[in-house]
């Protein structure tokens, strides 16, 4: 009892000379060099603390965003093609983890976040030259730039992996690998400049029509997915499709896919916050709300349609969701997330069924009707539903009241802003697309023969098989 | 010696294996399998298009036995196999000329 009330007594003690010596710094003024020196140490202090918060999390989301390539999307794209392709499909994947790599250090990164003009970015970066380890003010001003870099590479890696569902199962692999090749710095490069880059046309901050694209719906899942639609016209459909049956060989492995690809949009699209702090929650929150409100959204529709609920109308819809919330994952509500999903698991759903039906393309994995067009409702959504209480880009008023941001804010002027990224994203992703698919096809050729086609293109392009039994 | 094969569904496998032990049966070869007879297959959806799946899921049991043991066996497999719908599956018996224990060479009904 007593030994209690003596610590008690003791206890204002112990905390009081540390508070005593707090109070007594100032006394020797703040004009003094000693206090000056501990100020500045720490505000460096602070500084340090919060760099290394942001960049921890960012260089996680980096490799969440690789794992998204490999082994989620090769996986998910890997079992919905027959066995004799597994290898082949994932190949196209796991090469652009080599060639874009390679590709963003010698110029692709200077070519996508260099100065440049609006359209494009310079050579100034080339080889990486003056991207170190400080912070670009630019890029995400507490992280080194380094980071940044890396982190932007993953994205231009998944966005022309995206790209092989719709020619899976026909192409060669040298054509591919030029063609997807030439297609990150004809196409990816300049809709990554003209809305992320420094100067471009269609930047958040001083562009002339502001694009909200928070994760890229735009730079990644538009580009993607239209040019997979011009893709799969261009080179006609699979040899026997769509008499012939062509089911995914392994549900399994393209269930697996999916769940990778979920959890690793966590980095894709919170990590596009490029620091810690309460956006990426935002982003966060959005990403998870959407993946399921859009898986709900799909086997709904099905289920009322074929009768069944289907695994993989569930996997389908939670990666339409994704696509679809990219876009607006920074700027929306939760409760706009929800919805946004809901729309895109029935939309994507329905083009997917019916749409491929009726025009009769050979869109092999859907590349189009998920990434195409939920990145297209995205752009679309987004500026409907932008909101200034979560992401107030366009500033504040006197009162500290956000601006209007979507038109949800009132500011119906940025569903046209977003329009127009959208066409830029169409127009450019079919011209390039095109273009080189013309190059490739006219100079080296784009399709396997028949016979090649017919032994699948494990065997026939790698001499390998996926599945050996002799073991 | 005779070789019964026995085209079951798989989920009657455990069943049919048992009876056949119990029937005094040591070995047999189980093999997975597709086909079908006059049940023809069923349809699956794949993101909305329809497959027609017509060659189902099979189990094939192979065993090759003395002769006396021929009705006991077709018994054994009858009595775990049937459930009296079609697609229960078939039974085939053929004559073997010859056994041959690969490790010592033994010959005739003492290899099986």
């Amino acid at each position: 009892m007593w030994s209690r009330c003596i610590k008690l007594l003791l206890l204002p003690l112990f905390l009081g000379f540390p508070a005593m010596a707090l109070a007594v710094a100032p006394a020797l003024g703040p004009s003094s060099p000693a206090t000056q020196a501990q100020i500045a140490a720490l505000q460096q202090a602070v500084q340090n603390a919060q760099s290394s918060g942001d960049n921890a999390w960012m260089l996680v989301s980096a490799a969440l965003v690789l794992l998204m390539t490999a082994p989620g999307l090769t996986l998910f794209y890997g079992g919905l093609v027959r066995r004799k392709n597994i290898l082949g499909t994932m190949m196209q994947s796991f090469a652009m983890m080599g060639l874009i790599t390679v590709l963003w250090a010698l110029v692709g990164y200077s070519l996508a976040f260099g100065q440049g003009n609006g359209f494009i970015g310079g050579f100034e970066h080339a080889f990486l030259r003056g991207v170190g380890l400080a912070p670009n003010p630019n890029y995400g001003g507490t992280i080194p730039e380094q980071t940044f870099m890396i982190y932007q590479l993953m994205f231009a890696i998944i966005t022309p992996a995206l790209i092989t569902g719709a020619f899976a199962e026909r192409v060669k692999f040298s054509s591919m690998a030029v063609f997807l090749t030439l297609w990150s710095l004809v196409v990816y490069c300049p809709m990554a400049h003209m809305i992320w880059g420094v100067g471009g046309v269609l930047n958040i901050a001083g562009g002339r029509w502001p694009v909200f694209d928070f994760a890229g719906g735009t730079v990644v899942h538009i580009t993607s997915g239209i040019s997979a639609l011009v893709c799969c016209l261009y080179l006609g459909k699979r040899a026997g499709y769509p008499q012939q049956d062509m089911p995914p060989h392994s549900m399994v492995l393209s269930f697996i896919g999916a769940g990778l690809l979920w959890c690793g949009w966590f980095g894709f699209n919170a990590g596009s916050a490029l620091n810690a702090g309460p956006l990426a929650t935002s982003a966060f929150v959005n990403t998870q709300f959407a993946a399921a409100a859009a898986a709900i959204g799909w086997v709904t529709a099905e289920w009322i349609q074929n009768g069944k609920p289907t695994a993989l109308g569930a996997i389908s819809g939670a990666v339409a969701g994704l696509a679809t919330i990219t876009q607006a994952s920074g700027f929306v509500q939760p409760m706009s997330a929800l919805l946004i999903g809901l729309v895109a698991g029935i939309v994507c759903s329905f083009m997917v069924f019916e749409a491929k039906k009726f025009f009769g393309y050979d869109d092999s994995l859907d590349a189009f009707g998920v990434h195409g067009v939920g990145g297209t409702m995205g752009a679309l959504l987004t500026g409907l539903l932008a909101s200034g209480a979560i992401n107030a880009v366009f500033g504040k008023d006197a009162a500290g009241k956000p601006l209007p941001t979507g038109a949800i804010d009132g500011n119906w002027h940025q569903v046209v802003n977003q329009a127009v990224g959208m066409g830029v994203g169409w127009s450019l992703a079919i011209v390039g697309t095109l273009l080189l698919l013309f190059v490739v096809d006219k100079t080296i050729g784009l399709r396997v023969s028949a016979a090649d086609e017919a032994a699948g293109l494990d065997l026939s392009q790698h001499g390998e098989e996926g599945y050996d039994f002799n073991g | 010696m005779l070789k019964i094969e026995a085209v079951i569904q798989p989920a009657k496998l455990d069943a049919v294996k048992e009876a056949l032990i119990e029937a005094g049966i040591e070995g047999m070869t189980i093999l997975e399998a597709r086909g079908h007879g006059r049940q023809k297959g069923h349809s699956e959806f794949y993101r909305g298009r329809e497959y027609t799946i017509d060659l189902l899921p099979k189990v094939k049991i192979e065993m090759v036995v003395v002769d006396d043991m021929r009705d006991k066996t077709i018994q054994a497999i009858l009595g775990a196999a049937r459930t009296g719908h079609i697609g229960d599956g078939k039974i085939f018996v053929s004559r073997v000329d010859e056994a041959i224990r690969i490790r010592n060479d033994e010959r005739g009904e003492t290899a099986i």
